[in-house]
């Protein structure tokens, strides 16, 4: 089988300590959870101070930026509010991205108690928890996400592909075209 | 001079007659014209006198400034600041099917970073048999290939899911490039760290990402990785550019350019998806009923038609009019392009410059005597699977109007009577 092809001898083998600087990936399970924990009140001085200029004291976002908390039950809406409390399926994702990648700017300079913190204000802000929420290894599978069955798997080999198959030349639609939607922006 | 005129009126006879067997009106037409002496040819010119650069004036080329307007442009309010943004190729500008790389289009999420090849690192961990890290010039030793694919951005004409938004392809259109691979496929290193203690390959995963502060993690089955993907340092020839992930990126061919992650630094083989920020909150596509699809890796057949648009106006007046544009499908190749002048009525198949290949642009063109008519332009693309490029009436029948993602939609352009082309949706 191909997987048995020889090796080069090329690089060489990464140490624990390597692998544990870059391997941050936390999933849905919440394995492979740093240590540590943080409380929503620990979380919104945290918060305040490193994330509101952009999400709002409420999380709810400020000016362009990102919002993170509302908009439960808007996914059908004409135009839905997609945040941490009315989309994200997994907890691990907010508490991964957090760690990894936020403040904007300013990533991976957060202590894992301050990330802790941070994800327990978001979902306090969310509704989620009550304010004497401790987010930790321990209470993380507790939060219960209300998008967590909101995603399926891409469907479109069967809602799509079979019917996407006419290639009409002749007659494919009635004679008369009409302009009905104008470009909004002309540039 | 006697002679010459003589030819001249026998060919504009010719022509005329020509035109008239069209039923056709004649406008303007240059090649038929009794021209008067042309001071560019009858004068002696500076360039023709005098000297130009020298081979030592530029070290590494620019376009010249007459091509200024060949470039990548971006649209402010798409997103909150300009780090974690969009913009877009030319792909109205330009021909063939290879995008050149200073004007290819660029997606950060945390900016485009420096990264010399003496500090790259790239690591292999996970369900393998010994973890590996690897240096640049270690991935420089592997056995090599070359192979063309386009990069499309999953969000590629999000804009227009609920209308006609912005005015040229550039912007409809423009988040994609084509280039010329080399590298290593991800198969050679996967198996110089060993795969043989993990069993099965099926339901397997792989994640990889960035060495940016975005990182832009994405799982990707192994499967996919084992089959096509590739480490890539060398695009259109040369080393990569900065803001395409120099000094390495990851190449996943036909599928969505969020997954192409730049500035590689770690590949972990798993037994489960991560299910990260960018495959969770972004790059799921939700439908009319709230749910949302996930994994919708593969950018379907599409195509666009980049001249006339409306950022390449006809300006030549009547007669001979060139329809060309772009298709390509992340599911195979493109087996052919058919054109519509009248919105989508009637159908005519166009000429792809070269047999397409997977996953790979290709180039289509029409050639057609205008004569001044109002048109609906539109392309319309087929791959080797069968698969026939939908309207965006049948996308917004099965996804509604909220998916963002994946849009490739028949692009209508409307033409009027002066050549100048509109952005419009048509019944």
């Amino acid at each position: 089988a191909p997987v048995m092809a020889e090796k080069l001898g090329l690089g060489r083998q990464a140490t624990e300590a390597e692998i544990a600087a870059w391997n941050l990936d936390v999933f849905p399970d919440g394995s492979n959870l740093p240590d540590g924990q943080g409380d929503v009140l620990t979380g919104e001085e945290v918060f305040a101070e490193h994330c509101a200029a952009c999400h709002g004291d409420f999380a709810e976002g400020a000016g362009n930026w990102p919002k993170l908390a509302g908009g439960v039950d808007t996914l059908a809406d004409e135009d839905p509010l997609k945040t941490v409390g009315s989309y994200w399926p997994y907890l691990s994702t907010s508490f991964d991205y957090v760690r990894r990648s936020m403040p904007f700017g300013g990533a991976q300079t957060m202590s894992n108690d301050d990330v802790y913190a941070i994800v327990a204000y978001i979902l306090y802000s969310n509704d989620l928890v009550d304010e004497d929420f401790t987010l930790s290894k321990e209470t993380f599978m507790s939060v219960e996400m209300p998008n967590s069955d909101g995603f399926i798997v891409d469907g479109r080999e069967e809602t799509e592909y079979g019917a996407f198959t006419n290639r009409c030349m002749e007659g494919c639609k009635p004679e008369v075209v009409k302009i009905t939607k104008n470009v909004v922006f002309p540039g | 001079m006697v002679d010459s005129s003589t030819k001249q009126g026998a060919s504009r006879r010719a022509f005329l007659k020509g035109a008239a067997a069209t039923g056709a009106a004649l406008g303007s037409v240059g090649a038929a014209k009794a021209a008067s002496d042309d001071p560019l040819i009858t004068e002696v010119q500076d360039w023709t006198s005098g000297l130009g650069d020298g081979v030592d004036a530029t070290p590494y080329g620019m376009p010249i400034e007459y091509e200024g307007d060949v470039v990548r442009r971006t649209v402010e309010w798409l997103t909150a600041d300009q780090i974690s943004s969009i913009n877009f190729t030319p792909i109205h500008a330009l021909d063939g099917t290879i995008t050149p790389q200073g004007c290819a289009f660029e997606r950060h999420h945390s900016g485009a970073i420096t990264l010399k090849k003496e500090d790259y690192r790239l690591m292999i961990n996970g369900l393998v048999d010994t973890p590996l890290v690897f240096t640049y010039e270690d991935l420089e030793r592997f056995p090599r290939v070359t192979q063309t694919f386009f990069l499309e951005c999953a969000a590629n004409t999000g804009m227009e899911w609920a209308g006609a938004q912005l005015n040229g392809s550039q912007y409809t259109h423009g988040m994609i490039h084509n280039m010329e691979y080399t590298g290593v496929t991800l198969r050679t290193l996967l198996e110089e760290a060993g795969l043989g203690a993990m069993g099965a390959i099926k339901d397997k995963w792989v994640y990889v990402e960035g060495a940016d502060a975005s990182s832009n993690g994405r799982s990707i089955p192994l499967e996919k990785a084992l089959d096509d993907c590739m480490i890539a340092f060398k695009a259109n020839g040369e080393a990569l550019r900065m803001e395409h992930g120099y000094p390495v990126r990851l190449v996943v061919p036909g599928w969505e350019g969020n997954m192409w992650v730049k500035w590689l630094r770690r590949i972990e083989i798993m037994d489960r998806p991560v299910e990260s920020r960018e495959e969770t909150s972004k790059y799921t596509d939700t439908l009319a009923d709230g749910t949302s699809r996930k994994w919708t890796w593969v950018m379907d057949a599409k195509s666009v038609i980049t001249s006339p648009s409306p950022q390449m106006p006809i300006k030549h007046g009547k007669g001979p009019l060139v329809i060309t544009g772009l298709a390509w499908s992340g599911r195979g190749a493109i087996t052919a392009v058919d054109v519509s002048l009248d919105g989508g009525v009637t159908w005519q198949e166009a000429r792809l410059a070269e047999p397409g290949k997977p996953m790979a642009m290709s180039r289509f063109y029409l050639d057609i005597n205008w004569q001044g008519e109002e048109m609906f332009l539109q392309s319309r693309a087929m791959d080797d699977t069968g698969y026939v490029q939908p309207t965006k009436t049948q996308l917004r029948e099965v996804r509604g109007l909220n998916s963002i993602y994946h849009n490739n939609c028949i692009q209508t352009w409307h033409v009027n009577a002066n050549g100048e082309a509109n952005n419009v949706e048509v019944s």
